[in-house]
């Protein structure tokens, strides 16, 4: 067997109307997803600031990914519409300082997209797995 | 046409003062070097003959002056504006970080302003004065006599690649207005954006490990006007101190240049106060060119009262995951 041992943390921010209830979703239906993504619970994602994901990466995350409702859905109106601006800013901000691009990511999974959560994670896990650590926004004094 | 200089302003000032349209004006004074001109409040023509200055050196932009000095009591304050200058003027105003009514803005023209660091590192050390003749700038220097050098190869990199010379805002103006420009400000960013990602990574892991969070360039800032700011806040384990480790030279700019992005004027004091020479002005125009690529072409402070691009949205928004691939090219 191939000797593979790293296992990147991955950190989900969830909204708390549809990608959190996507996640459930998973659960219930008993589709798998890697035990390394640790959901956070947020009521928006909008809610996400830029902070969060400097801060998660300094914590030890080698991967960041904000779930919300699909446009047009957000249970706020508006919120990911904005969600959606800062994050490309944010970034292409990330891959100007030359941190690796595929580190972060915005996806839309709806309550009723189980499926697509599950699939969205392996995916994102495998992407984050061939990058290896986070070296770039590591932060040495939080290392364990 | 009548040459604008100092005593031009002095003039208007004093006629100002004296008819009780302003009670006090904020201007420009002579430090103990040629080269170093600080903001100063004036309250008499008096003494605006004694130190009032007006020459290649006054880059300070006065505008965030304002937020506060308006607020001391019912007069209106006098300011002197330069075309950059009444960008920053104009977002505050949109900002309602001030009342313009409490304003009285002097339009003054501009030619460029000279940056002192590149003289210095031009001549090095013991520069005993400095002049300007028309386009040349004379350094008087201790050991190797006087010296020229060509205004335009001095310039502070924000005139080099000046956005405008046209006043976006006055109350009346002084000499004549001048046009937008085609500036090459992007080129730098570009240049960047052409580099593979370890060489960007290399790049600012150099420049931003100079940084010692002096803080000048968040204090100087006119779209950094929060009353609580994130990096006063002792529960982020950053405030105030400087940065322990990379992680936090690339927090600081991040949070910074993202905290006034699509706000940013571009106004480039940023740079201009940084002592250790840190380039902010390109964290800064990555927002501003990756919003014009993205959301349309959007120049903070052109208009009062637009509303800002990350106070917006439309349903046809590019997805993140485009905007990192189009911003390679
Ligand atoms: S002015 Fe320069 S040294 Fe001071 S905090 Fe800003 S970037 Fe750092
Ligand atoms: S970030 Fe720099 S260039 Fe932009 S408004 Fe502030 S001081 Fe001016
Ligand atoms: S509530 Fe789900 S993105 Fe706003």
């Amino acid at each position: 067997m191939q000797v593979n041992e790293f296992k990147p943390k991955i950190v989900a921010f969830c909204c708390n109307w549809c990608s959190y209830a996507g996640a459930d979703l998973a659960g219930s239906n008993r589709l798998a997803y890697p035990a390394e993504v640790k959901v956070i619970r947020v009521p928006c994602s909008c809610r996400v600031n830029p902070m969060f994901i400097l801060r998660a990466f300094q914590r030890g995350a080698d991967g960041v990914i904000i779930c919300g409702c699909h446009p047009g859905d957000c249970h706020y109106t508006s919120g990911n519409y904005y969600t959606r601006r800062r994050m490309a800013l944010l970034f292409s901000m990330l891959d100007y300082l030359g941190i690796e691009k595929g580190r972060t990511r915005v996806e839309w999974v709806s309550a009723a997209e189980g499926a697509k959560f599950a699939q969205t994670m392996n995916d994102f896990v495998q992407t984050v797995t061939a990058l290896g650590e986070n070296k770039r926004l590591e932060d040495l004094r939080c290392k364990k | 046409m009548q040459k604008i200089n100092r005593e031009v302003l002095i003039n208007k000032a004093n006629e100002l003062l004296s008819n009780g349209t302003i009670n006090r004006v904020f201007g420009w004074e002579k430090g103990d070097f040629s080269y170093d001109v600080t903001p100063t409040i004036y309250f008499t023509a008096d003494q605006m003959n004694k130190k009032f200055i007006f020459d290649d050196f006054c880059g300070a932009n006065f505008s965030k002056y304002l937020v506060a000095e308006t607020k001391k009591d019912q007069n209106k304050v006098g300011v002197f504006l330069k075309p950059c200058d009444t960008y920053s003027f104009n977002q505050l105003l949109t900002e309602h970080r001030f009342d313009k009514e409490k304003v009285y803005a002097i339009g003054v023209p501009c030619d460029g302003m000279v940056d002192e660091k590149k003289i210095k590192a031009f001549f090095g050390e013991g520069i005993s004065s400095i002049t300007s003749e028309g386009d040349e700038i004379i350094v008087d220097t201790l050991y190797d006599g006087v010296k020229k050098v060509k205004k335009a190869d001095v310039l502070q990199e924000r005139c080099q690649n000046c956005k405008s010379k046209k006043h976006v805002y006055y109350d009346e103006l002084i000499g004549e207005d001048g046009e937008v420009l085609d500036s090459n400000r992007f080129d730098e960013v570009e240049k960047l954006e052409k580099m593979t990602a370890d060489e960007r990574f290399a790049f600012w892991q150099n420049e931003l490990s100079k940084c010692i969070r002096c803080n000048a360039c968040r204090d100087v800032c006119p779209a950094c006007t929060c009353e609580k700011c994130v990096f006063n806040n002792p529960n982020s384990g950053v405030e105030n101190k400087s940065p322990a480790n990379e992680f936090e030279e690339k927090m600081f700019h991040i949070i910074r240049a993202f905290h006034v992005a699509g706000r940013c004027t571009d106004c480039g004091e940023c740079s201009r106060v940084c002592p250790q020479g840190i380039p902010l002005h390109l964290l800064n125009r990555k927002f501003i060119k990756d919003i014009n690529s993205f959301y349309g072409n959007y120049q903070a402070g052109e208009q009062e009262g637009s509303r800002a691009p990350l106070t917006n949205y439309t349903k046809e928004d590019l997805e993140p995951s485009e905007a990192v691939n189009k911003g390679d090219n």
